[in-house]
């Protein structure tokens, strides 16, 4: 601890840094909880909200991936059951392939845009449709020749003859050592539509690739420029698991998801993707205000702690000064009684001496009414040895009286004049009170009944108020002080009553405390009326004071009239 | 005054100027010692003495204690307690073991020799009672015979 002044306050540095530290303790305390926690909590919903916003559009998109290749699956079954059903020569039959596709479409709507027969030769043999394709030879076009070595078979989206982008699902079908094909036209925008249906929130996107990164469903701006993208993720992708997932950026420097999937039917993926801030949205929303909350917290929990503490402080520092002063006032009240003790034993060690002193003198007087003739000087010798004693006789009084008054203080209860007291403590104040022009007026009611009381208490009790009366009026002035007793039923009432200063009104309540003084430091100790207040309250009494400023106050004692002497005397 | 006296304070001073004063008042017989041990064992070798006048405040044996030790003693022996101060208590306690009066130093002369008188007086009288006493149980015996 640092101190500067010899007073032994702390320094203000003091204070700032016990501020300082106080402060940053209870924030860090505060603080540390609070972060910990949240940032735990925060962690945990992050994982786990990500998780299952994820995991909702995979079900998502799972279950429109297995819409998807239902649909193809059915239109292959339909093809199936057609080539299965109808014979070659049949499906020759332009009467019964329009039965077939009127079926269909009655069945399906306009799902299939037409349907042709292809013989082995690659010949579009019979077709019902709005375009005119029949006769048409396919031998050159890549779909067939694929198609004509699997069973069944759904080509990539490609223009062909009719100049518009579809897509054929064919099944080739073996009678009589011939092999032919039933193909059937998909309505594209039929099937873009169910791809497209694929909608999580507002941006998501689905769309259809073919192993080369091909889009397979109606072009869209955005996706064009992500071929590279696309490929990457391809490349990437195992099959072998159901659904990935991806995160990539675009060109923007946009963070986009990507969960792909093979379809089962065919060498195509169905990819879907949206921005991830878009697809985590609320959760980024929720970690916004989180942040927030959490910045307002820590400025309040700052600016709080802040405030505590300085109060704390401001608190700390009061009480440290009041402690020093009442340090001093102990210090200054600890000398005043050792002072006393030291007045006493020096009034005792005189005593003995000044009893020598007038001996001596009075035995100079006896042999000097013998031996001196000349009357005139043994008039002389025996009024300066009279002078002698006289001045003895007054140290004897001074001492005794100060004895008296010096000897520890003595509790024991007997049955005392009130009267007595009084008058006692005047004629010891009387030479103080001359000094500061004061006179003290006794106005004592006679025929006092005794009471119960240590008279040494009273004679405190007396001499301090009558102390405090003295220094309580300007010496220049003068003063008077009034001390009347009177009876009231079963109380004696004591009023002591100055012409001083008077006490300021906030000070009246606090006057009987213990160590509060008005008078400068070492000049009293704060305890002389809370000794007064004490000693009257122990006797079953009461004191009073009312005061005006500059006209004086009266300090008013009651004590009770004790037949049977006090309750606490043994 | 036809007084045996004797003076015991541990201020020598005290005593000696004490003593002067009180001879020249015509008591003869006066003796002084400064201790109460001192005190004990004069009166163990003088039986005469009267009265005892008796400082309070000693080294050693104090005088409560030596005036306990007399009045055990020698009953008769009127003590007459000289306090340094007026304690009052200790007059009490001086007037409760039997001691004829107490006087504060530095005392009047006239006072003292006053006191001494009025001990010396009831001294006399109670040795006069107990002759009586002692009389009269002799005539009673002599009565029965």
């Amino acid at each position: 601890m640092k101190t500067t002044q010899s007073t032994g306050y702390h320094s203000e540095h003091y204070y700032k840094k016990l501020t300082r530290q106080v402060w940053i303790l209870i924030v860090l305390v505060s603080l540390i909880p609070l972060l910990l926690v949240n940032g735990f909590i925060a962690l945990k919903f992050n994982t786990s909200y990500k998780e299952k916003t994820l995991e909702n559009i995979k079900l998502i998109f799972l279950k429109h991936k297995i819409y998807i290749e239902n649909f193809l699956n059915e239109k292959i079954s339909n093809i199936l059951l057609i080539s299965d059903i109808y014979s070659f020569e049949e499906l020759k039959s332009e009467d019964t392939l329009k039965k077939i596709f009127d079926n269909l479409k009655s069945n399906y709507g306009n799902v299939f845009v037409d349907i042709g027969v292809i013989d082995n030769e690659g010949n579009q043999i019979s077709y019902v449709g709005p375009f005119k394709l029949k006769g048409i030879n396919y031998k050159k076009e890549k779909w067939y020749n694929e198609a004509k070595n699997n069973i069944f078979y759904i080509s990539d989206v490609f223009l062909g003859f009719r100049k518009l982008p579809h897509f054929i699902i064919s099944v080739k079908k073996t009678a009589n050592q011939k092999t032919y094909l039933i193909r059937a036209t998909i309505d594209f925008f039929y099937f873009n539509k169910i791809v497209e249906n694929i909608k999580i929130g507002h941006s998501g996107v689905a769309y259809i690739v073919n192993e080369d990164g091909k889009l397979q469903t109606s072009e869209n701006p955005i996706l064009e420029s992500q071929s590279n993208i696309i490929k990457d993720i391809l490349q990437k992708n195992d099959s072998r698991q159901g659904i990935n997932y991806f995160e990539k950026k675009n060109e923007l420097q946009e963070l986009n998801i990507y969960l792909i999937s093979k379809l089962e039917n065919k060498n195509w993926y169905l990819i879907f993707q949206q921005p991830k801030k878009l697809a985590f949205g609320d959760l980024y929303f929720t970690q916004k205000i989180g942040i927030i909350s959490l910045v307002l917290s820590t400025i309040f929990i700052v600016a709080l702690s802040y405030l505590i503490t300085r109060n704390l402080v401001r608190h700390i520092k009061k009480i440290d000064k009041e402690k020093e002063i009442m340090n001093e006032q102990i210090i200054e009240a600890g000398k005043l009684a050792s002072l006393g003790e030291l007045a006493a034993g020096i009034a005792h060690e005189i005593n003995n001496p000044v009893a020598i002193m007038v001996e001596e003198a009075g035995w100079l007087e006896d042999i000097l009414e013998e031996s001196i003739q000349d009357r005139g000087k043994i008039e002389e010798f025996s009024r300066s040895l009279r002078q002698i004693k006289t001045q003895g006789k007054r140290c004897k009084e001074i001492t005794h009286k100060l004895l008296s008054f010096a000897r520890r203080i003595d509790s024991r209860v007997s049955k005392i004049q009130i009267n007595e007291v009084i008058n006692e403590v005047i004629s010891l104040s009387a030479r103080r009170a001359k000094f500061s022009n004061i006179k003290i007026k006794s106005i004592l009611s006679p025929g006092l009944p005794e009471i119960y009381a240590s008279p040494s208490e009273l004679q405190q009790v007396f001499l301090n108020l009558i102390n405090n009366s003295i220094d309580a009026i300007d010496e220049k002035k003068g003063g008077l002080i009034t001390i009347s007793t009177k009876r009231a039923k079963n109380q004696i009432i004591c009023e002591i009553t100055d012409t001083g200063c008077g006490i300021p009104k906030a000070n009246l309540s606090r006057i009987f405390d213990p160590f509060f003084t008005t008078k400068p430091v070492g000049k009293g100790t704060g305890l002389g009326l809370s000794i007064c207040y004490g000693i009257i309250k122990k006797m079953g009494g009461d004191i009073k004071v009312e005061s005006e400023i500059g006209k004086g106050t009266t300090f008013t004692i009651y004590l009770p009239i004790n037949k049977q002497g006090g309750e606490n005397e043994s | 005054m036809k007084v045996n006296l004797l003076l015991v304070d541990d201020e020598k001073d005290f005593v000696e100027t004490l003593s002067k004063r009180l001879r020249k008042k015509g008591i003869e017989n006066l003796y002084a010692v400064y201790s109460g041990e001192e005190c004990m064992d004069f009166l163990n070798q003088n039986k005469n003495i009267d009265v005892v006048i008796l400082d309070v405040k000693m080294p050693g044996m104090d005088g409560i204690e030596t005036l306990r030790e007399i009045k055990i003693k020698y009953p008769l022996i009127e003590v007459i307690m000289l306090t340094g101060h007026g304690t009052v208590e200790s007059a009490i306690e001086g007037m409760k073991l039997g001691a004829f009066d107490y006087l504060m130093k530095p005392c009047e002369l006239e006072e003292l020799l006053d006191k001494i008188e009025q001990a010396k007086n009831k001294k006399e009288e109670h040795e006069q009672k107990i002759l009586e006493a002692q009389m009269k149980e002799k005539t009673s015996h002599l009565s029965w015979d």
